[in-house]
């Protein structure tokens, strides 16, 4: 069963997400790949994430399909103008990839190649609205395609924003262009959750809550003090920092968030980013029966 | 206004290593209210030319730079200066040093500032930039905020995910461009102009370089 069909389905749904290899040795990026096939339902390909230069999404992409995963192939306007974006798109449709995660972009200053000009001449929405209009069987200059992609479009949201309206406002636009799943920034706090899942009462999109498993104290000070949008609790940095194998109790903190939002409905499934550590993926699926 | 920047005093020596006599130019608006190119800063600029043993054969204060029918005039009025010299040092903008290159054929012209950006003054010698001339203005549904310029990433549907309290992750001392933009539109009671899917830019409005002729 795909991604759309396992979310339309009701059943909850988990994704993960994998980085590229920086250098044109795949070997363990496909061992990665292995550990989590059949444990996920799809896996989202960063593109070129912080800014910092990889094997492509939609080469890492193909590499998952391969290797007999689902991608979600995610996209930035950092690099690409319309002409690249769209020609990305289409070969990505023709490579048999369908789910397509459309994002704005980290800005070059946190990257590997700061001197480089920035593209940003199509946003989240924009990308969106352009996949949309290929899968209408032509170009955003209105030409027409020998054969229409078909896509399952997806975008971001940040469920902690200040002021929230205006997330919630971006958020509709994207649902406008096209984007019918989204996954989340890392979320610890139920009560943020269900604050957010208020805010967004009737709007038709599924929800993927992003959840990113804790391996020190200093990874969570880390995140409050330089990620925006994320916030963890005070009471879960001090668990943090009473266990004895931190990694296990951030595994632990990460499957009891994940039972919690599953049993009480808040959401349509989990996004799980490891970042670095995709091992643990199927340990922490394990620790939550999934 | 245009904002220009000193370049660094050694990189003007590079440009003119190997050259004697010096006329400079500089500028009596956007330069001289940036302090590049007013007289004061021409006058510091002769002093350490001087010290590095240049001879400078005279100056003026174009009024302004970028006006080729006033820089051709007051050139003329400098002619015998001008033709001692063995080039020119323009402390304007680009515009300004090109004007001047495209006036005095013969001669070298050198730029001793940086063009920075359209900016307005915030107070004496703190400059903001807040237009990229984009050919297309957007500030009539923006609260008269500009996105293009003030968003570090140019977005015209609202916010990525890096704006935190306010500011802009990619430089905290920047404000983000689409909170300003969504307290001044809900204070105006527009907050529905940010409703609507902007689609992307028209760049051809920007293909440089752009000409404007004013149809009488």
């Amino acid at each position: 069963m795909g991604l759309q069909e396992k979310l339309n389905s009701g059943r909850f749904t988990v994704t993960c997400e994998m980085a590229p290899p920086k250098g044109v040795d795949t070997q363990k990026f496909r061992e990665c790949a292995r550990a989590v096939k059949g444990r996920v339902d799809a896996v989202n390909v960063t593109d070129f994430q912080s800014a910092v230069v990889r094997v492509s999404s939609l080469g890492a992409s193909v590499i998952l399909i391969e290797e007999g995963l689902e991608p979600v192939m995610q996209i930035t306007g950092r690099d690409r103008n319309r002409i690249a974006i769209q020609g990305e798109l289409l070969s990505a449709g023709a490579l048999g990839i369908k789910n397509v995660l459309a994002l704005t972009g980290d800005h070059p200053v946190f990257g590997d190649h700061k001197t480089t000009k920035p593209v940003f001449e199509l946003d989240s929405v924009n990308i969106l609205q352009i996949a949309s209009t290929l899968m209408e069987g032509k170009d955003f200059a209105g030409n027409p395609l020998n054969k229409a992609p078909e896509f399952y479009l997806g975008a971001s949201v940040t469920p902690l924003f200040d002021p929230m309206e205006l997330q919630v406002i971006k958020m509709q636009k994207k649902i406008k262009a096209g984007a019918k799943f989204f996954q989340t920034q890392a979320v610890y706090d139920v009560e943020v959750l269900k604050r957010f899942k208020e805010k967004i009462e009737g709007l038709n999109a599924k929800i993927l809550v992003g959840v990113i498993p804790l391996k020190s104290p200093g990874m969570a000070n880390y995140m409050n003090k330089n990620v925006p949008g994320i916030r963890v609790p005070d009471e879960i940095i001090e668990r943090l920092k009473k266990a004895e194998d931190k990694q296990k109790e951030g595994l632990k903190i990460a499957a009891e968030f994940i039972n919690q939002v599953r049993e009480e409905k808040l959401c349509d499934g989990v996004h799980i980013m490891a970042i670095g550590a995709e091992e643990n993926i199927p340990i922490l699926l394990d620790m939550c029966n999934l | 206004m245009v904002i220009t920047e000193k370049k660094p005093f050694e990189e003007i020596k590079k440009m003119l290593e190997g050259v004697k006599e010096i006329y400079i130019t500089g500028c009596s608006l956007c330069a001289t209210s940036c302090m590049t190119g007013g007289e004061k800063q021409i006058l510091e600029m002769k002093e350490a030319l001087e010290k590095e043993g240049k001879i400078v054969t005279g100056y003026t204060v174009l009024d302004p730079s970028c006006n080729k029918l006033q820089v051709r005039s007051t050139l003329k009025k400098n002619k015998e200066a001008l033709e001692e010299a063995d080039a020119i040092l323009c402390m304007a903008c680009g515009d300004g040093a090109q004007t001047v290159a495209g006036v005095i054929e013969t001669k070298p012209v050198y730029p001793a500032n940086n063009t920075m950006f359209i900016g307005e003054v915030e107070r004496i010698g703190h400059f903001s930039e807040v237009c990229k001339a984009c050919g297309e203005c957007e500030l009539a549904w923006t609260g008269g905020i500009c996105p293009v310029t003030r968003c570090a990433k140019g977005l015209l549907n609202g916010p990525c995910g890096g704006s935190r309290n306010g500011k802009c992750e990619v430089n905290s001392e920047n404000d983000c461009a689409w909170v300003l933009i969504y307290d001044r539109l809900r204070k105006l009671g527009q907050l529905e102009k940010m409703l609507d899917i902007k689609p992307p830019k028209d760049y051809s409005k920007a293909y440089n370089p752009r000409k404007v002729v004013v149809q009488r």
